[in-house]
């Protein structure tokens, strides 16, 4: 018999609103989630990332910002940190630089997708929620193009919709949803 | 079965690969254990600028042609820099480093990966104000010889030099800022009195030895560039010109925790990243 297919990794993408939808979100992810999840979360440089620790404290998952070249672990929510890009390596470890921005942005959604597409290709599932801009389109269809899945915000929903709609308009997602479905969704193909 | 993807993936990384190993045999820079994402993706950019067709053309035009080779070099070393970056970093120099600098009659200081100068001429501005210049002898070392030119004209862009001001003020400093330069239509230049003590020269982290023996590093933002096994070997180098009770600065997202170096140094600041030599 096959081996059952396992997602490895799941990559979000998000900027303007996306704090409040995090919020939402990941705390409903139970303990035994079992993919890493990457996100990048457009933030002023010198945010000193509060918010990560308040999301560590009422997340069943541990919440931590990407440290350079350490290896992503399951149970494990990484986040880029303010004014570095990060990137996936294909031993799944995390890089960091400060290139020029990317779409105006640093850390880069585009960045973060597309390196993870090539370091887990079929095996991940690309996130794109609310956003006032286009970052993120262009990585999540090369999520697509490598096999991977894809889930976009429904944009009635999303606080700001121009980064879900760019995204829609970029790729046809796997699914379109709202953020309690987009949970179920992940609990389902992740399980 | 291998999917049509996945084997042009595997193609590409091995013409990566090869091209990595001829630049180092035919140029002398090493490349191989930078952090591989970041190097395929600056590659990828260059040859989609340039419409070359795939990165074995790159490889062929850039043996035969030294100035194609110039250019990828460019796109490679990522010089993006600013005055007073990260001004908490130079407000912990200020007040846990030069206290004890000062107890010395002559100190050196070296700024390995400095780009084109930015950060040397802040530092530069610190010792200053910290009543330390006189007594200092600056290295200033990059791989880049473009960037070591323009290092060395002391001359910037205006653009940024409201954002430099206000660096400059949260970073302790005491002085009017723009009394250390003056303005012309375009850019700023900065006194030549901050750079008289400064030597820029060429210099490969990766490749060459040991630059000098110093009392202090700062290197920002250069090792995030490098993989775990490269970073380990940098610190040593950086290690071996140091001396004990000497201080090392790195950038935010640098660190010395995964490396042979750390059971010798001490964090004076841990989240400005800055360590003491405690022993040799
Ligand atoms: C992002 S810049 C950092 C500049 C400055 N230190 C700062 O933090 O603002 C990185 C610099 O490291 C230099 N660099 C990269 N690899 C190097 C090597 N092997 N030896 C010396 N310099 C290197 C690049 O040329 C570039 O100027």
């Amino acid at each position: 018999m096959a081996e059952r297919f396992k997602y490895e990794a799941i990559v979000i993408g998000t900027s303007a609103g996306g704090l409040l939808t995090l919020k939402k979100m990941l705390p409903a992810l139970p303990a035994d989630f079992p993919c890493p999840i990457i996100v990048v979360q457009h933030i002023s440089p010198q945010s000193d990332g509060y918010f990560i620790k308040m999301l560590d404290d009422i997340c069943s998952l541990q919440v931590k910002e990407a440290v350079d070249t350490e290896q992503i672990k399951s149970g494990t929510i990484y986040f880029a940190s303010p004014d570095y890009h990060l990137l996936i390596e294909r031993d799944h470890t995390i890089t960091l630089t400060m290139d020029e921005k990317v779409n105006y942005s640093r850390p880069s959604i585009d960045v973060l997708f597309e390196t993870a597409a090539e370091a887990y290709g079929e095996k991940l599932i690309g996130l794109v929620l609310t956003g006032a801009n286009a970052d993120g389109a262009s990585g999540l269809l090369k999520i697509k193009q490598y096999g991977g899945c894809t889930i976009v915000q429904n944009p009635e929903e999303a606080e700001n919709p121009v980064m879900p709609e760019k995204a829609i308009r970029a790729v046809i997602p796997d699914h379109i949803a709202d953020i309690n479905e987009i949970v179920k969704i992940l609990v389902k193909l992740c399980p | 079965m291998v999917s049509d993807r996945e084997l042009q993936d595997k193609i590409i990384n091995l013409e990566l690969e090869l091209l990595l190993e001829a630049i180092q045999k035919h140029y002398g820079y090493d490349f191989r254990e930078y952090s591989r994402a970041h190097v395929k993706r600056r590659v990828m950019h260059y040859i989609s600028l340039n419409s070359i067709p795939h990165i074995s053309e790159l490889q062929h035009r850039l043996l035969n042609d030294e100035h194609c080779f110039k250019k990828l070099l460019k796109e490679l070393s990522i010089n993006v820099t600013e005055m007073f970056r990260n001004p908490s970093f130079y407000k912990a120099v200020r007040e846990k480093v030069v206290g004890i600098l000062k107890t010395y009659p002559y100190i050196k200081i070296w700024h390995a990966g400095c780009s084109t100068g930015e950060e040397v001429y802040s530092f530069a501005i610190l010792l200053q104000e910290e009543g330390l210049y006189d007594r200092a002898q600056i290295y200033a070392t990059d791989f880049n010889g473009e960037v070591i030119k323009k290092a060395k004209t002391g001359s910037f862009s205006i653009r940024n030099i409201k954002d430099y001001t206000s660096n400059y003020q949260q970073s302790g400093g005491r002085e009017s800022f723009s009394d250390y330069y003056h303005a012309t239509d375009n850019r700023v230049i900065f006194d030549k009195n901050l750079s008289k003590n400064i030597v820029f020269a060429e210099h490969n982290l990766v490749t060459d030895g040991v630059f000098a023996e110093v009392n202090m590093i700062i290197s920002r933002n250069v090792l995030i560039y490098f993989n775990r096994e490269l970073q380990n070997k940098v610190l040593n180098l950086m290690d071996r010109s140091l001396v004990t009770g000497g201080f090392l600065g790195l950038g935010s997202k640098e660190t010395i925790m995964f490396s042979e170096i750390s059971a010798h140094y001490k964090a004076i600041d841990s989240k400005e990243r800055i360590y003491k030599k405690t022993h040799g």
